[in-house]
């Protein structure tokens, strides 16, 4: 063992020791507060009853696939849309000055307004305007109607606004070194963009992209007031006819198992990035 | 004489707005030939590099024209990208394409821009790969090769597109003198196939031996423009005298 290896070692001791101290001390406290309060009881039999979390558990994890659904539908019309908006913004051609001036109020707009009030306006604006009938459009379909129609096009228009500014700040990080190395091959603005800039700013921007896609995939319970019923919707109809708040904490833990995992999925996609292109880590 | 194949004539730029515009480019004219390697010199800051750029067009000239094989490329509101596909250029920096491996970042141009069949250029990367010995990096990314490998696969780069004209922008400055050595030679080689290029360089030695014109450069003036014999042994002008007496001092000639 090398003498680096020995002071990693007891460093590493060392560090574990007082993690677990402090960690087992604030749980102990937090935990003696929260139970000996008075109220506890009471909180207890309406938030974490054991009996109801058993039996309503099921009954809202049947509508997770709702949520997953309804997630996988936008995601990739967000980051499309999105990157749309994003080019528009950068285009450097003054014809297209339109354009630009199109993403730049859309994202202001969308940024500004919050999202339920997107959700109701889209979702119950729209098919009041007398919509009817069916449409069938590849693999989609349904009526014209629909709150599944709306309520997702209505996440899709406030959600492009923030992934549009995400992807823009990606592409303004690219260094303007790298345009000139393409343009001096003769490549295009547009080829320039699309194989050259595009490409590394959307790698660099994963993490924070993560983190709005990991927002919407929470945020699809706000179209319950559509009248979806998914899992959030359910949780609260249980909630409403036992008077027991058992449900939502049933709800909570299935969003949990929902977003945790697709972090991780993201940590690990990066880090599979960073090894395949990179150079030596520097710790 | 027959037509030079680049010559630049009365070239002016600055940068900045009104107060604080700063002259980089003053009345700048050269004439490059066929095959022949031109060397600019100079300190930092006297327009070497920003004279490079304006012949690629990566940055507008104010006033001149720039020619290439007698036709003005200079024309404002040119398309510059029929003009570029000629020229090579190559950066201090390299500037590759961190995301694409070695093989990518040379094909990328010759199938976009040329439209080379994807087998055709690939064989002809390997080829010139092989040749400037890289063969064994194709599948490599950028940021897993050193300094010199860099330079040379953007030299590489450059080169896949076939260039008539090939424009070195201090690419030696960031390398440290062993992979100045390899990527020199690369240079050695261009220029003993005939090909056309102009250098921004510090390598004072280098350019000595490889030009067949050398041009000193001050605060955006070619003061004097000579055959390498004659312009490091007997300068005429008092100020290109001074500039060598410092990099003789420095030990870098």
């Amino acid at each position: 063992m090398t003498r680096r290896d020995d002071w990693l070692r007891r460093q590493r001791r060392k560090a574990a020791a007082i993690a677990i101290t402090s960690t087992v001390l604030t749980v102990g406290v937090v935990a003696y507060l929260v139970t000996h309060a008075s109220g506890w009881p009471k909180v207890k039999a309406t938030f974490f009853d054991a009996e109801r979390f058993k039996k309503d558990f099921p009954a809202i994890f049947h509508y997770l696939w709702v949520d997953v659904k309804l997630f996988l539908q936008c995601a990739p019309f967000i980051l499309l849309w999105g990157l749309t908006i994003a080019l528009c913004r950068n285009t450097r051609n003054p014809v297209l000055y339109p354009l630009r001036l199109f993403a730049a109020v859309y994202t202001d707009f969308f940024r500004g307004v919050p999202i339920i009030l997107t959700i109701y306006l889209v979702g119950f604006g729209i098919p009041k305007l007398g919509l009817s009938g069916e449409f069938h459009i590849l693999w989609f379909g349904g009526a014209w109607n629909s709150p599944y129609l709306w309520g997702p096009i209505a996440l899709i228009l406030a959600y492009s606004a923030y992934v549009a500014e995400v992807f823009r700040s990606g592409i303004e990080g690219v260094h303007e070194s790298q345009r000139a190395g393409a343009r001096s091959l003769g490549l295009s603005q547009g080829q320039t963009m699309r194989h050259v800039v595009v490409p590394q700013a959307a790698r660099r921007v994963v993490p924070p992209l993560m983190n709005d896609l990991l927002s919407l995939q929470k945020d699809v319970a706000l179209l319950s007031v559509l009248g979806i019923i998914e899992v959030f919707r359910k949780a609260t109809s249980i909630k409403d006819l036992t008077a027991n708040f058992t449900p939502l904490v049933a709800a909570a833990v299935i969003f949990l198992a929902l977003t945790i995992p697709e972090t991780r999925l993201v940590d690990w996609y990066s880090a599979r990035q960073r090894k395949r292109t990179g150079g030596s880590v520097v710790t | 004489m027959s037509t030079p194949k680049l010559s630049v004539h009365n070239v002016r730029k600055s940068f900045g707005h009104k107060a604080d515009r700063k002259l980089v480019l003053d009345d700048v004219s050269l004439d490059v030939g066929e095959h022949e390697v031109v060397c600019l010199i100079g300190a930092s800051g006297s327009g070497k590099s920003t004279l490079l750029r304006c012949i690629n067009l990566l940055e507008p000239i104010d006033d001149g024209a720039i020619h290439l094989d007698g036709v003005d490329i200079s024309e404002p509101g040119l398309d510059p990208d029929p003009i570029r596909r000629r020229i090579g250029m190559v950066f201090q920096s390299y500037n590759l394409f961190p995301h694409m491996s070695v093989l990518q970042n040379i094909t990328l141009a010759p199938t976009r821009v040329l439209g080379t069949a994807k087998a055709e250029a690939k064989a002809d990367a390997l080829e010139l790969l092989g040749r400037f010995a890289l063969a064994d990096k194709a599948a490599a990314y950028p940021d897993q090769l050193s300094g010199g490998q860099q330079q040379r696969v953007a030299i590489v780069r450059a080169l896949a597109m076939r260039p008539e004209l090939m424009l070195l922008d201090e690419v030696t400055a960031a390398l440290d003198p062993v992979l100045v050595g390899e990527v020199l030679n690369v240079i050695r080689d261009m220029r003993n196939e005939g090909m056309t290029m102009v250098l921004a360089t510090h390598e004072m030695g280098f350019a000595k031996e490889i030009s067949d014109l050398v041009c000193f450069l001050k605060d955006g003036v070619i003061l004097e423009a000579a055959p390498p014999a004659r312009l490091f042994t007997n300068p005429e002008c008092a100020e290109t005298r001074e500039f060598l007496e410092r990099v003789i001092a420095s030990g870098r000639l």
